[in-house]
């Protein structure tokens, strides 16, 4: 059997003394898209963090293979080239870097590593105008700098643009419907759909169920206190809109040493 | 006596016995006792508090040689202005050589070139204003500067002219005896109406060491506009001292660029005074600094006429063990009503070592006016430098990219495309990863 794209036992990680990663077990195979749900504070985007290898979490056990190799061990640049991609919760803003600059940039870092040719900065215009596309971006974008001045909806709009760009084989996106109305939801997940694909797989971390009826998950996961809680299919997002976390939440005095929760 | 003080007194003596056909001994003497009462300026001083000079005084100078040779990789490797109708004047070691230089040009009335033909051929209005405005009775290294006043610029625009390529002002130091000492001295006069583009530019062959101690006077009569830029691209054993001071005659516009990479240790004064009312000026600068670099950048605006308006914006990037000085000092006097002034301090230390004095000082005597400052000291944010290397950008890429889009602000502002280009280019040799950055802009 080939390895999955990600496997991942027993995680744990924390931040300065707090231990927020409490032993975490998942699998994704390609072409799956994976939905990772739970109340505030259960841990989610720090796992996604943890995965695109911000250093301000420690993980002090358990293992993350990607395609069969210690994602743990490679810098978040080597994942990126390795093709691992975050789309951030909080896109950063950077003034004096232009947008389109920046991505041939990790295009190009990319690219070299698959050992195809670096893009020039006409070639990328033309491939990048396709992608923008997806998303519907306007021509405007391109004379901007990352994310500077753009809006809510906007960020993660370029969020999304960057996927399509970087074509990552592991896509995580962390909360990327968090702030945004129904129509910039709607150009999201499309962008999202398309780009489904047997080789890719997707981990779509959410609070809410609403994304999931546009991004259609094959597995549903369920965080709490730094645990998956349940797992299941579609209908598990459902349940939970229905009965609220709640549903997943263990009684206070089970958690683990009465840590508060922010 | 400090070895420093012992060449300064042979060199004057030397300066006394040769110039007999100085047209300006009073002020020499003046200045050079002026200078003997006021020392080499200590720490002790309220100015000189974050810049130390004792390396300097520690210094033993030669004379230069009067027509030394330079090195054609030197030349080669700095900034020319585009060839169409060009004007470059440029000095080696304080002396000026035409052969070097675009022909002196004078045409409708107009003078570019070097301040001892000027004083030959145009004594008059040279003495009308050399020496007026630079305040040598204060300052030390001006008395030094004036001192010891052998050549310079002399710029000449009368009413009206408007010279289409920028003027390129260049002072070369060789050090080719040992360490070398040069007084360059210029002077701007600007006529009203008139309009032009000034560079000057500092270098000298790496590991050279001297000590460049430049005094520029610019005079802008009624309506008269200046764009100044400086690039000081010393070697990293240099000292580099300079002044520039600005006299606003009425509604003038002065624009001043002052870009500061090189030197062991260099101080870079601008000063403007709003001598009449409806007058502007914008004072930019980035200084970046590595090693044990000092770059100490000083300025002061004078507002002491009103309906003035005056904009600020200096940055810093400091990394190595280097240190960034940046005092500021906006005074807004009593009759200066409807001053509007802003001045903007923005540091980006680079590592554990490195070191930033930040000192805005704005004194506002006047009860109707506009006037902001702010001073910043930060690090690179941590956050942008994980989105960056997220998307497959390596560390020292995305801290150098990280590095230039702070100090691009900068660059930008230069209106003059060959010379943003230039100044660019200087930014990014400065970066770790800078072939990553050639296309950033």
């Amino acid at each position: 059997m080939t390895d999955p794209m990600l496997r991942i036992r027993n995680l744990r990680a924390r931040v300065a003394d707090k231990e927020i990663l409490r032993g975490i077990d998942l699998e994704v195979g390609a072409g799956e898209v994976h939905a990772i749900m739970g109340p505030n504070g259960s841990g989610k985007s720090t796992l996604a963090q943890v995965l695109a290898g911000r250093e301000t979490y420690a993980v002090t056990e358990g293992e993350v293979l990607y395609q069969g190799q210690d994602l743990l061990a490679l810098s978040p640049e080597e994942r990126a080239v390795a093709g691992v991609f975050m789309a951030f919760q909080y896109p950063v803003e950077i003034p004096g870097v232009g947008n389109l600059y920046f991505l041939r940039t990790a295009l190009n870092a990319v690219r070299k590593r698959r050992g195809e040719e670096e893009l020039d900065a006409m070639d990328f215009l033309a491939f990048a105008r396709e992608k923008m596309k997806l998303v519907a971006m306007d021509e405007s974008f391109t004379g901007r700098s990352v994310n500077e001045g753009f809006s809510g909806g906007e960020k993660k709009r370029n969020e999304i643009f960057q996927m399509a760009v970087l074509d990552p084989r592991l896509a995580i996106l962390d909360e990327t419907d968090s702030g945004l109305d129904i129509d910039a939801l709607r150009i999201v997940a499309n962008g999202v759909n398309s780009l489904r694909s047997p080789d890719r797989a997707m981990i779509v971390i959410t609070h809410y169920q609403r994304l999931l009826e546009y991004v259609v998950p094959d597995r549903v996961h369920v965080m709490d206190n730094g645990r998956i809680a349940r797992s299941g299919d579609r209908r598990l997002a459902l349940e939970l809109e229905e009965k609220g976390y709640a549903l997943v939440q263990e009684p206070p005095a089970a958690r683990s040493g009465g840590e508060t929760r922010r | 006596m400090t070895p420093f003080d012992r060449s300064l007194r042979e060199g004057f003596s030397l300066l006394r016995r040769h110039g007999g056909a100085d047209p300006m001994p009073a002020l020499r003497e003046a200045a050079f006792a002026r200078f003997a009462e006021l020392g080499l300026p200590t720490t002790e001083s309220e100015d000189w508090k974050y810049t130390s000079l004792a390396a300097l005084a520690e210094m033993d100078f030669v004379p230069a040689e009067a027509k030394a040779d330079i090195a054609e990789e030197l030349l080669q490797g700095l900034w020319t202005p585009p060839v169409d109708g060009s004007i470059q004047v440029v000095f080696v070691d304080g002396h000026h050589r035409p052969e070097l230089s675009s022909p002196a040009w004078s045409s409708g009335g107009s003078f570019i070139g070097s301040l001892r033909a000027a004083l030959a051929h145009n004594r008059d209005l040279v003495a009308r204003e050399l020496a007026r405005h630079a305040d040598f009775r204060r300052d030390a290294l001006t008395a030094l500067n004036t001192a010891f006043i052998e050549d310079g610029a002399f710029i000449h625009l009368p009413a009206g002219a408007a010279p289409q390529s920028p003027i390129h002002l260049l002072f070369l130091s060789t050090a080719s005896r040992g360490a070398t000492l040069s007084h360059p001295r210029n002077l701007i006069v600007a006529g009203r109406g008139s309009q032009a583009t000034v560079v000057e530019t500092y270098a000298g062959p790496p590991e050279a060491t001297y000590f460049t101690n430049a005094v520029t006077e610019v005079v802008l009569d009624e309506g008269a506009r200046l764009d100044h830029y400086k690039l000081q691209q010393e070697s990293e054993r240099a000292f580099h001292i300079a002044l520039l001071q600005v006299s606003h005659g009425r509604d003038s516009r002065f624009n001043s660029h002052s870009l500061a990479l090189g030197a062991t240790l260099a101080r870079n004064d601008v000063r403007a005074l709003f001598a009449a009312e409806g007058s502007e000026c914008t004072l930019n600068g980035l200084y970046m600094a590595d090693g044990k670099q000092h770059l100490d950048n000083r300025t002061l605006i004078d507002h002491k006429s009103p309906r003035c308006t005056s904009r600020e914006l200096y940055k810093g990037v400091l990394d190595g063990h280097s240190r960034g000085v940046f005092s500021g000092r906006v005074l807004v006097r009593e009759d200066a009503q409807k001053t509007d002034a802003r001045q903007i301090n923005k540091n980006l230390l680079l590592s554990e070592g490195a070191v930033v004095d930040t000192k805005p000082q704005l004194e506002i005597f006047a009860d109707d006016v506009k006037c902001a400052h702010g001073a910043a000291v930060g690090e690179l944010d941590e956050d942008a430098l994980f989105y960056l290397r997220s998307r497959g950008l390596g560390r020292e890429a995305a801290r150098s990219l990280l590095t230039y889009a702070f100090a691009s602000e900068m660059v930008d502002l230069i209106p003059l495309a060959p010379l943003r280009t230039r100044v660019r280019e200087l930014v990014t040799s400065r970066l770790p990863d800078r072939e990553s950055l050639r296309e950033a802009a």
